[in-house]
């Protein structure tokens, strides 16, 4: 058999069959509507562009930028704001999914049913949840929370509270996300081999000891997949921040991502705007390594 | 014992139970008072309508220049699936199996791509599609969307490849076929559901967008769906009965749609992330 093999991989690696070409198209789109202007990103950093001006006239300020932005009170909220948020994220939706993925499984009847539940606020578009929220429910005059307030209740609006306005914003991403992630572990646990439980079930094991011994072992690749996921997408979190607050009030749900998009299309200065991109970047591409490395270590092959 | 086990059954039905309706209950708030008028609404927005009013749903369709919209959401959806079938399948049949030379490089590029944020090259390519005057351009948006989703195509097509056992490709080798003719006859016939699940998912992401969208198509004349629900906002009295039947219209044909498709969404979302 391994000899076999060996005559099919050097037949098809000879050079008259390598069809290497076939990867220009998707590639060659990939480089020019995100490799190129990445790379011109990075030099705009360095520079004063206002995002309009003539890119060959470029004037290159050094590393002011960096120490702007780094001096710059909002720049810092808003890097503390994507931390707080990734912690968030790290913890509520994570228990939740594998909560309500665990309980998924003994149901064999009603899974889908309850999955397609679960999952409809994730295929809708953020822009129409995010305005759910804000006129049918926060709505302090036709929402429920003017409902509330009219049966006498006094109710704040949370969005518009500096104190807990990151949390709500939070918990309406995390309310669109959650169920993705039990669809994701939910088919990753269903991949446990069945010999595997009823062995544990044949030594006595109880369910929480199943669930550890048996099951967590064989989800731990997708589960820490998703992990690295979740930060990456923490620190590109945009849509429900700009559409429930814009980053406000008083930037106290300012993101990266919402100061940056700020920062080039309200002030103009988009060497800065590129140098607050450059850090959530920086972000994402050391999760990715240290996902690869780690990846790399548990399993050489 | 048997008691015990029928009571566990209701509490995780119960637990179920609870976790659904926290889903779905602000999408039928919007349901609910889609079809009640902006007052009813101010008293109670919780009560049942009277009646299945349907002239809010034919003011949101008018104001909102839905008509436009849903066909420039439409054309930005085939256009972009479109160009991401084509170019995600030829690249995951020579990154599957042993075709190429350096496929571990472009995998990687792939992989890493996927982590850039869009405001790491937003600003470069606004500027350079404003010097081309193609902002408000839908086709030349769906460009951008279909460079964006690109590289988790290409993973989904190249897990479905993979499957297939490598004698066809080589029956049909020593058979004198071309590359394309692979592709076409032998491999698309194996390979389709996974077309289907790439096309699904990369039209409810082209659907869905915001913030390219937003940025580049300017001009009423130019807004998606979604957008155009937004611009109803802007409006100088802000109906709520006219916007929940605005949400309504956009979010009632999307959930028929995941229901029909679920099993493609599902197998779309999990494909990337567990090994089958």
């Amino acid at each position: 058999m391994p000899k076999q093999k060996q005559k099919t991989t050097t037949q098809l690696r000879g050079p008259k069959r390598s069809v290497g070409y076939l990867v220009l198209p998707a590639l060659g789109l990939s480089a020019l509507a995100v490799f190129l202007p990445m790379l011109l990103t990075i030099i705009v950093s360095f520079t004063d562009w206002n995002g309009v001006a003539n890119l060959k006239e470029l004037n290159f300020i050094g590393l002011r930028n960096f120490t702007e932005i780094f001096a710059d009170e909002v720049f810092i909220k808003a890097f503390v704001n994507n931390v707080l948020w990734t912690t968030i994220y790290l913890s509520i939706p994570v228990c939740i999914a594998l909560f309500a993925a665990v309980l998924l499984l003994g149901r064999k009847n009603a899974r889908i049913a309850y999955q397609i539940l679960f999952l409809i606020p994730y295929v809708l578009a953020p822009a129409i949840n995010a305005m759910v929220w804000l006129y049918i429910i926060f709505n302090p005059v036709s929402g429920v929370w003017g409902f509330l307030k009219k049966l006498g209740m006094n109710v704040i609006n949370p969005l518009s509270n500096q104190s807990i306005a990151l949390y709500t914003v939070a918990g309406i991403d995390i309310w669109h996300y959650w169920g993705y992630l039990t669809v994701v572990y939910l088919a990753a646990l269903r991949q446990t081999p069945q010999d595997q439980i009823e062995a544990a079930q044949v030594m006595g094991c109880n369910a929480l000891q199943i669930f550890w011994y048996v099951y967590f072992p064989n989800i731990k690749a997708t589960f820490r997949l998703m992990l690295i996921m979740i930060m990456i997408t923490s620190f590109k979190s945009f849509d429900y921040v700009w559409l429930l607050t814009q980053g406000g009030p008083a930037h106290a749900t300012e993101m990266l991502g919402t100061y940056a998009y700020k920062l080039s299309y309200s002030m103009f200065q988009t060497g800065k705007a590129s140098a607050v991109s450059l850090v959530m970047g920086a972000f994402g591409l050391a999760m990715s390594s240290l996902y690869t490395a780690l990846s790399r270590k548990e399993d050489p092959s | 014992m048997k008691k015990k086990k029928i009571l566990i059954g209701a509490v995780v039905h119960a637990v179920l139970i609870l976790l659904a309706v926290i889903q779905v209950l602000p999408i039928c708030l919007v349901i609910i008072n889609s079809f009640k008028t902006h007052r009813e609404i101010m008293v109670n927005p919780l009560k049942m309508p009277s009646s299945l009013n349907l002239e809010n749903y034919a003011a949101a369709w008018k104001y909102g220049k839905f008509a436009n919209g849903f066909k420039n959401s439409l054309l930005l959806c085939i256009c972009t699936i479109l160009i991401v079938l084509f170019c995600s399948t030829i690249a995951a049949y020579a990154l599957s199996g042993k075709r190429m030379k350096h496929s571990g490089i472009v995998i990687i590029y792939f992989m890493m791509s996927m982590t850039v944020p869009t405001q790491m090259f937003l600003f470069p390519l606004y500027a350079a599609y404003a010097k081309l005057h193609l902002i408000g351009n839908i086709v030349a948006l769906s460009f951008i969307l279909g460079a964006t989703n690109m590289p988790l195509a290409v993973f989904l097509m190249r897990t479905f490849f993979m499957k297939v056992p490598s004698e066809l490709v080589e029956a049909a080798q020593m058979d004198g076929a071309s590359v394309g003719q692979i592709i076409r006859k032998v491999m698309m016939p194996i390979v389709s559901p996974g077309m289907i699940t790439v096309s699904i998912l990369v039209g409810l992401s082209s659907w869905n967008e915001f913030m390219l969208s937003s940025t580049f198509l300017q001009g009423e004349r130019n807004f998606t769906a979604v957008l155009s629900f937004l611009a109803l906002k802007g409006m100088e009295t802000t109906d709520m009965g006219l916007m929940m039947a605005g949400a309504s219209i956009l979010v009632i044909p999307i959930i028929l749609i995941f229901i029909s498709l679920q099993r493609y969404f599902v197998d779309g979302m999990v494909g990337g992330a567990v090994k089958g």
